[in-house]
């Protein structure tokens, strides 16, 4: 089935679609990984960009709002930036390249374009499915990335910091990271943008083996002339956990898809995440969840604060597949609506095949309190500092969850700049 | 210190009058009590007092050392030394009690153009405070009023009043809700706060706490308006008969008026 055929290409699909003859010379791969191109290219072709009648891009109308495509830029490569957190192992892309990685003891790096090249990697090329835009303008461009391994066993104290960076230009990046048997790490994925016109498109992919344990950040501070498409692939094994923390701040258009699956029985994931939604910006942020298997457990909490015109999306789907029985899982998306014009889109799902679970969903608009704004201007806190200290605590709530001191103290501090500059 | 003036508001909403010419002066050091019945007025009179935008004041006025403060805003009155005690103190989620204290003092000290008070200043004060209302330290880690018992938010009240240090306290029903312990507790607190350049205007509907925190003057409401005034004796007359005699005065005093 495509339903854009018929319809004339726009001048973002021509960009996306002509761009490749020119690009192609540049593409690492070996022939694997030409035709996974090839395919993925094919693809978006016959598909085009997706519009509001394509059901997962429903909020989000790429064909209608991604107007403006920005070109490859070979000088928009940038060096690497501070860490969130001090002690870091960082291992940095820019521009759509891997310039440089830390060490870090049973941790290896290695250069995703070196597995194009051999083409270890033209499998994980694959698109999901024919809605998967990311999958195929990534798939069709990608340049590099870091290609990421934690041994078996290894408890990794200082967190890794995956930067990808760019201020402005296109590239299309992934980062594969695999945590062994019995690993326990912390991941930062920073998606950090400048001030100039920027197309970009990052996929990470995470193998969460059995009994291991992964906190992953993905932090996103980008310009307001930023366009960026975030996929986040896992699979979670037998006892394992994950919670994965999303920060949304910037950014003109932004997607970040979170797609998980519970394959191992006794395996837990949450999601976390923050919408910080201001001046223009469309932020979409869409997960699906399917356990797979009898007793998985996860819970998601989206909070999303909206100012000026900014527009968010959250779309949510649990499965529950019919032998996952036992399966726990929750999902709650709470918006803080700041002005008149803003607006938010809350689509959860459940499709549940199991007879024996406990799921279940809700989602919240507010606005700020007018008794506690009174209760904390009664105490001679001015409007402005105690609007602040309400939103603050909205968001500040599931920060404090992650319990690990210098990771709360970054974030908010994330948001009390982003706060000081939108509320 | 207080003077009120003819005030007459409304709800802003519905344009419901609820204040209908009242006049109440308060001395300095003096500790007025305000006693009336369910609906007369005497909450609205609290958050009118505090800056609420719910109320509208249409005529009248509130002056405060001489001064009208109908158009400052509740931050800036507290800044100017007035201070609420709630009788529902707010739960907000997610704001630390600590930082909530540290915030609020240094804004006013800030308004007042005071120098900042540092951390272990603060804890110090606060850890007095406290002491002295018989708080656990450990309740103000918790985020703002969050699961604290009714006597535990009354409390809290008392101790922000104390670290606040304002020169004009309105204690809202601030007996409602508590135990006898707990009324002693908090008597005790606001006891310690009587001074000569402080005033305290205590809001209740029964005669109760005014046998621990003894009154200068009571004033009865009905009707958005005093139609009484008297001294501590007014508050046993009316434990004793009811509003019912003194409204049926007022009354009459109304008709042959």
């Amino acid at each position: 089935m495509n339903i854009h055929t018929s319809q004339p290409r726009t001048p973002a699909e021509t960009a996306l679609i002509d761009a490749f003859s020119e690009r192609v010379g540049n593409l690492p791969g070996n022939a694997d990984v030409a035709i996974a191109r090839d395919t993925a290219l094919e693809a978006l072709k016959i598909q085009g960009l997706p519009s509001r009648r394509v059901e997962s891009w429903h909020y989000t109308d790429f064909r209608t709002l991604l107007r403006v495509v920005a070109p490859f830029d070979p000088a928009a490569g940038s060096q690497p930036i501070m860490s969130l957190l001090p002690g870091s192992t960082i291992a940095t892309v820019s521009n759509g390249v891997a310039i440089s990685a830390g060490q870090a003891d049973g941790v290896t790096f290695q250069k995703l374009s070196e597995k194009l090249v051999d083409g270890t990697f033209a499998p994980a090329l694959a698109t999901r499915g024919t809605d998967d835009l990311i999958g195929q303008i990534n798939a069709t461009y990608v340049t590099g990335g870091w290609y990421i391994d934690i041994a078996e066993g290894a408890e990794i104290e200082a967190p890794i910091e995956l930067q990808n960076l760019q201020k402005s230009g296109q590239a299309h990046v992934r980062f594969p990271v695999r945590a062994g048997k019995g690993a326990k790490a912390t991941i930062i994925e920073r998606q950090f943008g400048g001030e100039g016109e920027a197309f970009s498109s990052s996929i990470s992919h995470l193998t969460v083996a059995d009994g291991a344990e992964v906190i992953w950040i993905i932090l996103r501070e980008q310009g307001d002339a930023a366009v960026q498409l975030g996929q986040f692939n896992t699979t979670i094994g037998k006892d394992a956990k994950l919670t994965l923390f999303i920060v949304n701040t910037g950014g003109k258009l932004v997607r970040q898809e979170v797609h998980v699956l519970a394959k191992g029985e006794g395996s837990d994931f949450q999601l976390r995440g923050i919408n910080l939604l201001g001046g223009e910006s469309h932020t979409d942020v869409t997960m699906t969840v399917g356990h797979l298997v009898e007793n998985t457990s996860s819970t998601q909490i989206v909070r999303n604060v909206v100012t000026g015109r900014a527009r968010g999306v959250f779309q949510g789907m649990i499965r529950v597949a019919k032998i996952a029985q036992k399966t726990d899982a929750r999902m709650a998306c709470n918006t803080l609506l700041l002005s008149d014009d803003g607006e938010f889109d809350a689509k959860p799902e459940l499709e549940i095949f199991a007879d024996d679970v406990a799921c279940g969903h809700g989602a919240t608009v507010t606005e700020i309190s007018q008794d506690h704004l009174f209760y904390l201007m009664a105490r001679g806190i001015p409007e402005k500092t105690a609007r602040g200290l309400l939103v603050k605590a909205f968001v500040a709530e599931i920060i404090e969850e992650l319990e690990n001191e210098p990771l709360v103290e970054a974030l908010e501090g994330i948001l009390e700049d982003w706060l000081s500059a939108h509320a | 210190m207080l003077e009120i003036k003819n005030l007459h508001a409304r709800i802003a909403e519905d344009g419901t009058e609820i204040i209908r010419g009242l006049n109440l002066t308060v001395k300095d050091g003096e500790v007025a009590a305000i006693m009336g019945p369910n609906g007369s007025g005497k909450s609205t009179l609290s958050y009118i007092l505090a800056g609420r935008e719910d109320y509208e004041v249409t005529e009248g006025d509130i002056l405060y050392n001489g001064e009208s403060i109908l158009d400052l805003d509740p931050a800036e009155r507290a800044a100017k030394g007035i201070f609420l005690a709630f009788q529902y103190p707010m739960e907000i989620p997610g704001v630390a009690t600590m930082e909530f204290l540290k915030v609020a003092i240094n804004a006013q000290r800030k308004a007042r153009g005071e120098e900042e008070l540092k951390i272990p200043e603060l804890l110090r004060r606060v850890k007095e405070a406290s002491s002295l209302l018989s708080m656990d330290m450990a309740m103000l880690k918790r985020p703002l009023n969050v699961g604290f018992s009714g006597g535990e938010k009354k409390r809290a009240e008392i101790l922000q009043m104390t670290l606040l240090e304002p020169s004009l306290c309105v204690l809202d029903e601030t007996d409602s809700g508590l135990d006898i312990d707990a009324l002693k507790i908090v008597s005790e607190g606001v006891n310690a706060l009587r001074s000569p350049d402080r005033s305290i205007v205590v809001i209740t509907h029964y005669q109760r706490l005014l046998d621990y925190i003894v009154p200068d003057s009571v004033h009865v409401l009905y009707k958005g308006r005093v139609i009484k005034s008297g001294d501590k004796s007014l508050a046993r007359q009316l434990e004793d008969n009811g509003y019912a005699e003194i409204i049926g005065e007022a009354a009459e005093t109304v008709e042959t008026a």
